[in-house]
C-alpha cells in the first residue's frame, strides 16, 4: 500500500508555495484539500480535463430536440388542430418549450456528470479518519504528495514541506 | 496598518470588515445559528415565525375558498378578467428572478461581493418562483384540471396547445424552478460539508453529512465543481431572461391596447430584475441584522446594490416613456386614450404613486451618502417593491378597464379575498424564508472565504 505525506497549512499562500516547491523537487502531487478552490494548485495536478461541459451540451441539445420532436409529432400527426389557420407546424411558437426544457436538461446532465467525475456521493472516505482533516472544509489547507520510498528521502520531503510553512506533516496510507 | 487605512485609504472597495476577515470567523458567524441553537436568541425569529404561520393559514383558507366557491370571490368582472392573481404572479416571478441574476450574471461579471448575499438571494428565488407558480393554477376557472397542461397520453387523445402562452408559462416556470433548486443545492454542497465538520451532535453530522454527499474539498473536485458552476451560470442567464419574457408574452400575445408592444418582454425582464433586486436588498438588511452578519455584509454591499437599483430605475423610467411616446407617435386612438386614462382615470393616483416609487424616489441613490445609509436604502427598496407591485396591477387594470370598446369600460374593485390572498402569499414567503435561515447556512461560506483570501492578500 502506498503512502502519502499530508501537509497542513494555515494560509493559502503556504499551500501554493509548497505545491511549487514539491513540483520543483520532483515530488508527485496527489491532491489538495482546501476550503475554497485554489486555482494555482488545481492547475498543477495531473488531472484529466473535465468533460462536464461536453455532456451538458449534449444533454441539453438532446432534451431540447426531444421536446421539439414531441411538439411536432403531437401537433402535426397525432392531433392536428387548425387554430385560426395557423400552420400545423408552428415552429417559432414551438421553440419556447424546448428552450426552457433544454436548459434544465443540460443542468441535470451536468450535475450527473459532476457526480460521476468526482465519485460523489461517497459519504465515507479514508481521509476523514485522519485527525485534523475536518478543517479542510473550514480554515486549513492540505497538500498531499506521494511519499518517497526511502526513509531518508521521505525525511527530506517532510523538511521541505515544513520549510514552506506547513503547520504539520502527517504520513498517511492512501 | 490601522483599520482606517484598510477601509478608507485603499483604493480597492472592501466588502468585509476586519472582524470577518478570517476563515474561522466566517465559519463561526454562519454556522453558529445552525449548530449552537441554544446560545442564540430566537425571540424575534419566533415572533416573526408565529406571524408568518398565521398569514400562511390565511393563505390556505383563501385557496380553499377559491377552490370551493370559484374565482368570482375576487373583484373580477367581464371586462377586467385578470386581477390581483395575475399581478401577484408577475410580481412574485419577478422577485424570483433576482437570485439567478445575482448568482449568474454577477458571477460571470466577476462581481465578487455577491458571495455574501447570493445564498439567500437564491433561496428567495426558489420560494418566490414556487409561490408564483401557484397563482396561475388558482386563477384557472377549473384548477382541478391544471394537469392538462402536461403532455400525457390520455383517453381524450388530445395534447396541449403548444401555441398557447399558458403552456409556455407552465414549462418556463417548471424548468426555472427545478434549475434553481439544482443550482442552489450545488452551491450548498461545500457549505454542508463545513456544517458537517463543525457539528457536535451525531444527528446533525449525519443529516448535513448526507446533504454534503461526502464532499472533502479535494482540488480535483473543486476543478469539476467550478466548471459546472460557471457553466450553470452561463445557462442561468438566458433561462431567467426567457422566463420573464414568456411572462411578458402572456400579455403581448394578446391584442389589447398597451399590451401589444414588442417592448413588453424586455420591459418585463428589467422590471423583474428591479423588483427582485429591491427584495434582495430588503432581505439583506434583515438577515444582516438578524444574524449579526455585519462583518461580511457591509455598507459597501448596499452601495453597489443601490447602484444597480438606480440603473434599473432609469431603464424602467425609459420603458414607461417609450410606452407614452409610442402611443402618441403611433397615433392609434385606443393607445392614446389608454395613456390619457393612465394619467387622468380612476387609477391615476396609483399610477402617480407608482411613478414616484419606481422612478422618482430611487434618484436619491445618485448620492453616495444615501447609498451607504442602510436604513435609507432599505426604505427605498421597500418603496420600489410597492411601486413594482402597483406597476403589475396597473398593467392589468388600465388596459382591461379601458379596452377598445367604450361600452365595456369597467373598473376593478378588489374584495377582501383579493387582499387576503396577496398578504397571505407574502406570509407564506416569509414562513419559507424563516425555515430556510434556521436549517441552511445563509451565507455561501466557501465563496466568502475566497473573497476574504483575496482581501487579506491585497
Amino acid at each position: 500500500m502506498s503512502k502519502m505525506l499530508l501537509a497542513e497549512f494555515a494560509h493559502v499562500h503556504g499551500l501554493r508555495e509548497a505545491a511549487e516547491t514539491a513540483i520543483r523537487r520532483g515530488y508527485r502531487l496527489l491532491d489538495a484539500f482546501t476550503p475554497f478552490p485554489v486555482e494555482s494548485v488545481i492547475d498543477r495536478l495531473d488531472s484529466r480535463p473535465s468533460r462536464v461541459r461536453v455532456f451538458m451540451f449534449g444533454g441539453g441539445v438532446l432534451i431540447a430536440a426531444m421536446a421539439l420532436g414531441g411538439e411536432y409529432y403531437t401537433a402535426v400527426f397525432n392531433y392536428p388542430y387548425n387554430a385560426g389557420g395557423r400552420p400545423l407546424n408552428s415552429w417559432p411558437a414551438f421553440m419556447l418549450v424546448p428552450f426552457a426544457i433544454g436548459i434544465l436538461g443540460a443542468a441535470v446532465t451536468g450535475f450527473v456528470r459532476f457526480l460521476f467525475e468526482t465519485g460523489l456521493p461517497r459519504l465515507h472516505f479514508p481521509l476523514f479518519a485522519v485527525e485534523g482533516t475536518e478543517r479542510a472544509s473550514q480554515d486549513r489547507f492540505f497538500l498531499a504528495i506521494e511519499a518517497p520510498e526511502t526513509e531518508g528521502e521521505r525525511r527530506k520531503a517532510v523538511d521541505s514541506l515544513r520549510g514552506a510553512g506547513a503547520v504539520e506533516v502527517r504520513e498517511v496510507s492512501s | 496598518m490601522s483599520v482606517t487605512a484598510i477601509d478608507d485609504v485603499t483604493p480597492v472597495q472592501r466588502f468585509t470588515l476586519p472582524g470577518g476577515r478570517s476563515y474561522e470567523k466566517i465559519d463561526e458567524l454562519v454556522t453558529a445559528p445552525l449548530l449552537e441553537r441554544a446560545a442564540w436568541t430566537w425571540r424575534t425569529w419566533w415572533i416573526a415565525f408565529a406571524a408568518s404561520v398565521g398569514l400562511t393559514i390565511i393563505f390556505l383558507i383563501c385557496i380553499v375558498e377559491i377552490f370551493t366557491r370559484g374565482i368570482g370571490i375576487w373583484g373580477l368582472n367581464t371586462s377586467v378578467v385578470w386581477g390581483f392573481d395575475i399581478a401577484n404572479y408577475v410580481w412574485w416571478i419577478g422577485i424570483g428572478n433576482a437570485g439567478t441574476l445575482i448568482s449568474s450574471m454577477l458571477l460571470l461579471m466577476r462581481q465578487r461581493w455577491r458571495a455574501s448575499i447570493n445564498r439567500f438571494a437564491e433561496a428567495m428565488t426558489l420560494f418566490a418562483a414556487a409561490i408564483a407558480g401557484l397563482f396561475p393554477i388558482i386563477h384557472l376557472g377549473r384548477p382541478i384540471y391544471f394537469y392538462w397542461l402536461t403532455p400525457y397520453p390520455n383517453t381524450m387523445t388530445v395534447w396541449p396547445q403548444w401555441r398557447s402562452a399558458l403552456i409556455w408559462d407552465f414549462w418556463a416556470i417548471l424548468s426555472y424552478l427545478l434549475f434553481s433548486i439544482l443550482f442552489w443545492y450545488i452551491g450548498l454542497i461545500p457549505d454542508f460539508a463545513t456544517v458537517r465538520d463543525r457539528a457536535r451532535h451525531h444527528r446533525q453530522r449525519l443529516i448535513y453529512g448526507a446533504l454534503a454527499l461526502g464532499w472533502r474539498g479535494s482540488a480535483r473536485h473543486w476543478h469539476v465543481y467550478q466548471i459546472l458552476h460557471v457553466a450553470l451560470a452561463c445557462l442561468g442567464v438566458p433561462l431567467v431572461v426567457s422566463l420573464h419574457s414568456v411572462v411578458g408574452l402572456d400579455f403581448a400575445a394578446s391584442l389589447m391596447p398597451g399590451w401589444s408592444e414588442p417592448i413588453f418582454p424586455p420591459y418585463f425582464v428589467v422590471g423583474a430584475m428591479y423588483s427582485g433586486f429591491a427584495m434582495v436588498v430588503s432581505l439583506t438588511a434583515l438577515v444582516r441584522w438578524g444574524f449579526r452578519l455585519q462583518p461580511v455584509i457591509t455598507a459597501a454591499h448596499f452601495d453597489v446594490m443601490a447602484k444597480i437599483m438606480l440603473a434599473a430605475s432609469i431603464i424602467i423610467g425609459l420603458s414607461y416613456a417609450t410606452e407614452w411616446f409610442n402611443a402618441w407617435y403611433g397615433g392609434e386612438r385606443a393607445q392614446r386614450s389608454l395613456v390619457w386614462f393612465e394619467f387622468t382615470g380612476a387609477y391615476a393616483p396609483l399610477y402617480v404613486a407608482m411613478l414616484f416609487c419606481n422612478v422618482v424616489a430611487p434618484q436619491a441613490l445618485w448620492f453616495r451618502a444615501v447609498r451607504r445609509s442602510i436604513i435609507v436604502v432599505f426604505v427605498l427598496a421597500i418603496a420600489i417593491n410597492v411601486g413594482m407591485w402597483l406597476e403589475r396591477i396597473l398593467i392589468i387594470w388600465n388596459t382591461l378597464s379601458h379596452g377598445y370598446t367604450p361600452s365595456m369600460w369597467r373598473l376593478y374593485l378588489p374584495t377582501i379575498w383579493d387582499w387576503l390572498t396577496t398578504i397571505g402569499s407574502l406570509g407564506f414567503f416569509i414562513f419559507l424564508f424563516l425555515v430556510f435561515v434556521r436549517l441552511v447556512p445563509t451565507v455561501s461560506m466557501h465563496e466568502v472565504r475566497d473573497l476574504v483570501a483575496e482581501e487579506i492578500e491585497q
